[in-house]
């Protein structure tokens, strides 16, 4: 069995972090670079589907060819006598799960989930499965599944006028003051619709997993953002044990939200390997990870803007709709961003869900504040044009000193400093108002700005610490890292806190046998994990010293010391009196092959049943409002874009963002998060969009060659400014959320600064060449 | 992908019998056959290999034109010296097409094969109705998503876009496609759909590409080919323009003008109306932009495409005036 271990190869020692004076490359807070990097360009990594197993077979999908309706019937013989073909599910013979607890904490039905049925509701929904010797075998005997269909008309999007009005979600409700009548009476008003489409998280790594029961014990190599979650919803499916089943992920290429669960086609792979005792692999191909799981919601948005003739708002309405599927729900909350970027004494925001032939959507990069951000920041750019002030006045006029809508005061809101910060790099106070005002021959060049901001969302974990008598640390954890620099983090964390070299670190992740963690989305996992490795590290530490102090046989046992230090591995007096040992000899001279502890982020008097609740749904999740301070990143994007006005074809040739995100970790890899962020924030401006056709209500763009997203030619260089100041209020380590920041208010930057360019104001993204034109 | 015989040619003779065998496919970079047997568009019972054949990967340049030989690779070719003096618009389109990994293993004789990108075309199993796959069985895609689709050389059977950029430069400088010892210009290689979008070259069962010949002329030396799209690169065109321009001893009158469109047409679309309204006449921004007009002639629109007709004329415009200003 394969264990993953990073050790930390190599270390830019001595240099120090330039923004915090002299913090070396390997302690928290310095730029070490990441330390699973080599593995990862050497090819020496292996992805879950990558992994070699005795007996391996393969499983190929059949997918729904319509969108609403029944299956009629399902001619499997050819596929069943095609050569290799070892079994063809169908909803027939599909094994009969339970259905699981929801990553919410719902408790389940008593109802039996089958990830094969027979009622279709979207199209690409799995129908069939083929399990064969080969992969080739399996995709051509997948061809000769003959499925016939009783096809119902389908609600194909938004804009189906069989879609209604929806559901209202009156959770969503946010309300204070007289919005309506204070908008009505307002001396100036805006109201403009603003929408996003479908849009996808196209991961590098396709979705896949391997499947392996030995017995009443289940391993799976997945790619998982949520181990934990992941292995619980697997053991309610086939009714045993958590312990009894085991994920292994020490790899992901990518996830943006789209690998916490374990999903249908996950079903389909367990239940093949079950019913054949043998090894089940089934890759997710490019076209079916348009379908097998959601991407995120297309929204509608309206916002009206009430104020007073110097631009100060007195009223916000907002009204947002987003698509779920037939039968499940997904909220992508759209009033998130609208009820705390701005002072307003009026506010009224509410939602609606409308239900459509479509898979059920999910979490992509900032679910509901990205949307949220792109009606808001675009809406107060309108009102800044309308009033006649400076789109950077404007929203200093009308900041928010405490939240407008908990009125609590901000745990840390740099957001003044990311305005000032992001202004005086970008040059912004050059920027003549007028649009169409600056121009490069064909070119026209527009300079937007637009804020963003995401809640700090604090859950729970646990590590193990161990200190070795060879003188190294071992981390182990069953969070992961999806290239956001988990195992760099952590060993930064743990090498400060013990007191050696990052280098003498080895970090465990990705293995469900370790200890436990909750998902790894919304931004929460490196305040998380940097605290229960530092609880844990503390602990060991105190455990080494104690020994060291206490123990007769310890070299210091006759100093009499109260504290011991340990710096890069030696352990010594702070008066430097008495001996200095290495942590091998003090260990060999005490007897002791090892020192372990464990330590975690939870309340002191958490039950068993607690834990594993809070580790396998978000139920317990603390709100970013609890208590008494209201917790949030913050972000000012400053945007140049230069619009052909022939062609319509935009392109950003310059960005600088100040962000603030409390304490960085490591600023090197928070700045590459924060530009990944921007960088998939400029595609779904001006690329991203999953087009359905109306007649099949099916996305047909569903590979990377047509839903298109940033190229490195699309992406100039990105200026980031971290502006954060430690948070003790968001984190153990006094850090905020970094990964989901950088995307939000990138889209409605990049539309303000179209807008600026040509005096034409986009309001659908993405802004593709034709509504330029 | 189902399972088929492969054979490897070792000579050009071999190779044209093998590929005469009913259901039997040349295989060269794979670029395009491989991408379409996954999608199950093709479904070769026969896979002829033509890439150890011998001597047809040069690329030869001189006083007469090139003569590029079907094998050499797109990034050899764009790289070539001579052709990028001589004909910098067939080195820039085979930059801006694809991307390099794809340039790096794509054949130029492959190229010219190259499918639609038609999304109703590449999925069989969504959409049956198709008479580019299967003749007389409809077209899926007038009616549905057409962004992308052709608003030149359409017919009520196939509005698909050819989508090559490669192309769209040896259209405007009257290059040849060499079969062997058939020769025919590649303006006639290309058919337009009509009532048989399934046929899309003009080349019979046994006959392989072996070299496309371009003639030299001064105005493929003063040559540009200019790609228009949303995305900074590997995107198929939203419009394409190759553009090559020669002047008279004045150096303001046009002698000689090759006006070609990418993109916007079931084939690389020569625009000849465009050359003739400007040949004898100054190059001047208002003359050129209203003779561009001409290239969109006859276009007809199937809704989302309808920017294609707006687009088209400005990337011509854009185009002659850039060869047109470059000394």
């Amino acid at each position: 069995m394969t264990v993953h271990e990073i050790r930390t190869r190599h270390c830019d020692s001595k240099r120090g972090d330039a923004s915090d004076g002299a913090v070396l490359a390997e302690a928290v807070g310095g730029r070490l670079s990441r330390v699973d990097g080599p593995a990862k360009i050497t090819g020496a990594a292996k992805y879950a589907v990558e992994q070699q197993l005795d007996g391996l077979s393969h499983a190929v999908l059949v997918e729904s060819t319509i969108a609403a309706g029944r299956v009629r019937s399902i001619d499997t013989a050819a596929a069943e006598s095609a050569p290799g073909v070892l079994l063809v599910l169908t909803p027939d013979n599909v094994l009969r799960l339970n259905t699981a607890t929801d990553w919410l904490g719902t408790p389940p039905p008593d109802a039996p989930y089958y990830p094969l049925a027979r009622d279709i509701t979207f199209s690409g929904q799995h129908v069939a499965a083929v399990v064969a010797e080969s992969f080739e075998q399996a995709v051509a005997a997948a061809a000769l599944v003959k499925v016939s269909y009783d096809e119902m008309a389908a609600i194909v999007d938004l804009s189906d006028p069989k879609a209604g009005d929806g559901i209202p979600i009156d959770a969503m409700t946010k309300e204070w003051g007289d919005a309506q009548a204070a908008f009505a009476s307002a001396p100036v008003r805006i109201c403009a619709a603003y929408n996003t489409p479908r849009e996808y998280q196209t991961p590098l790594e396709p979705h896949g997993l391997i499947a392996h029961w030995e017995g009443d014990q289940l391993t799976v190599w997945e790619p998982s953002q949520w181990l934990d979650g992941m292995a619980r919803t697997y053991a309610e499916w086939f009714g045993v044990p958590f312990e009894n089943v085991r994920l292994i992920s020490p790899y992901i290429g990518g996830g943006f939200g789209s690998k916490a669960f374990a999903y249908g086609y996950s079903a389909v792979a367990a239940i093949a390997a079950k019913m054949l005792g043998r090894p089940v692999k089934l890759a997710v191909t490019r076209p079916q990870t348009f379908t097998a799981y959601g991407g995120r919601a297309a929204t509608r948005q309206t916002v009206a803007l009430g104020a007073d003739a110097e631009g100060r708002i007195q009223s916000i309405v907002h009204r947002g709709v987003n698509e779920t599927s037939v039968d499940g729900m997904w909220v992508e909350p759209l009033g998130s961003v609208t009820s705390i970027m701005y002072a307003t004494p009026n506010f009224s925001s509410r939602q609606n869900v409308v239900r459509v032939n479509t898979v059920v959507p999910g979490a992509l990069r900032a679910p509901g504040e990205n949307p949220s951000a792109f009606g808001i920041e675009s809406a107060i750019d309108e009102l800044a044009d309308e009033v006649g002030i400076d789109p950077l006045e404007i929203r200093l006029r009308n900041y928010a000193e405490q939240d407008p809508e908990v009125k609590k005061p901000w745990s840390t809101r740099q957001l003044r400093e990311a305005y000032a910060a992001g202004a005086e790099a970008f040059g912004w106070s050059k920027r003549t108002p007028e649009p169409r005002s600056m121009r490069d021959g064909n070119q026209l060049i527009g300079w937007g700005v637009a804020a963003g901001t995401y809640p700090v969302r604090r859950a729970y974990g646990e590590a193990v610490v161990r200190i070795l008598a060879d003188g190294s640390v071992e981390v182990e954890s069953s969070s992961i890292d999806m290239g956001q620099g988990t195992y760099t983090i952590l060993a930064q964390t743990a090498a400060e806190v013990v007191g050696v070299p990052a280098e003498n670190v080895v970090v465990k992740l990705g293995d469900s046998r370790y200890p436990r963690a909750g998902v790894t989305g919304g931004s929460r996992l490196a305040g998380v994990m940097t605290g229960a490795v530092y609880k844990a590290a503390t602990a060991a530490l105190d455990q080494l010293v104690g020994l060291a102090i206490s123990d007769p046989n310890s070299p210091f046992h006759a100093l009499q010391a109260n504290t011991l230090v340990v710096t890069k591995g030696r352990i010594a007096s702070p008066r430097g009196d008495g001996p200095e040992v290495s942590i091998t000899e003090l260990l060999g001279s005490v007897g002791r092959d090892h020192i372990e502890a464990m330590g975690d982020t939870m309340p002191a008097n958490s039950t068993v049943e607690d834990r594993y609740k809070n580790y396998t749904t978000i139920a317990t999740a603390l709100s970013h409002t609890e208590g008494d301070y209201s917790r949030h990143s913050w972000c000012a994007h400053f945007i140049e874009v230069r619009v052909d006005e022939d062609f319509g074809t935009v392109r950003v040739s310059r960005v600088v963002s100040a962000l603030d995100s409390g304490r960085l970790y490591n600023p090197k890899l928070a700045e590459s998060q924060w530009r990944g962020g921007i960088i998939m924030g400029i595609g779904q401006a001006l690329l991203e969009e999953g087009i359905v056709d109306r007649r099949h209500g099916r996305i047909v763009n569903n590979n990377l060659a047509d839903y298109l997203i940033a190229t490195n030619a699309d992406i100039p260089d990105i200026e980031v400014i971290s502006v954060g100041i430690p948070d003790p209020h968001s984190s153990v380590l006094g850090g905020k959320g970094v990964g989901e920041l950088g995307i939000v208010g990138v889209a409605p930057a990049i539309a303000n600064a179209v807008f600026h360019a040509t005096g034409k104001r986009v309001r659908d993204l993405p802004i593709t060449l034709e509504k330029l034109i | 992908m189902r399972d088929f015989s492969y054979l490897r040619a070792n000579s050009i003779d071999a190779a044209r019998q093998a590929a005469a065998l009913p259901g039997a496919m040349l295989l060269a970079g794979g670029t395009t056959l491989i991408d379409l047997a996954k999608c199950g568009v093709t479904e070769p019972d026969t896979v002829v290999d033509i890439t150890h054949l011998k001597g047809l990967d040069t690329v030869t340049v001189d006083d007469q034109g090139a003569m590029i030989g079907a094998l050499a690779r797109m990034s050899s070719v764009a790289d070539d010296a001579d052709i990028k003096s001589r004909f910098p618009a067939v080195s820039e389109a085979l930059w801006q097409a694809a991307s390099a990994q794809l340039r790096n293993m794509a054949t130029i004789g492959g190229n010219l094969m190259q499918r639609t990108r038609c999304p109703y075309f590449r999925d069989p199993a969504n959409f049956p109705a198709c008479n580019k796959r299967s003749p007389g069985s409809g077209c899926s895609a007038i009616g549905g998503v057409t962004r992308g689709h052709a608003v030149l050389g359409t017919s009520e059977a196939c509005i698909a876009t050819y989508p090559g950029d490669l192309a769209t430069a040896l259209v405007a400088f009257d290059a040849i496609v060499h079969l062997g010892d058939r020769q025919i210009a590649t303006d006639d290689f290309f058919l337009l759909p009509d009532a048989t979008p399934d046929r899309e070259h003009a080349i019979a069962p046994g006959e392989m590409i072996t070299a496309i010949g371009i003639p030299a002329s001064a105005a493929a030396r003063r040559s540009t080919y200019l790609k228009v799209r949303d995305r900074q690169s590997y995107e198929f065109a939203a419009a394409g323009a190759a553009v090559g321009v020669e002047f008279e001893a004045d150096g303001r009158t046009i002698k000689d003008l090759r006006v070609a469109l990418g993109g916007v047409a079931t084939k690389p679309w020569r625009a000849r109306a465009v050359e003739e309204a400007l040949k004898g006449k100054l190059l001047e921004p208002d003359t050129v932009r209203r003779a561009s007009l001409l290239a969109i002639e006859g276009a007809v629109d199937h809704g989302a495409n309808q920017y294609k007709i707006e687009l088209a004329p400005r990337v011509v415009a854009r185009a002659i005036l850039k060869v047109g200003e470059t000394a």
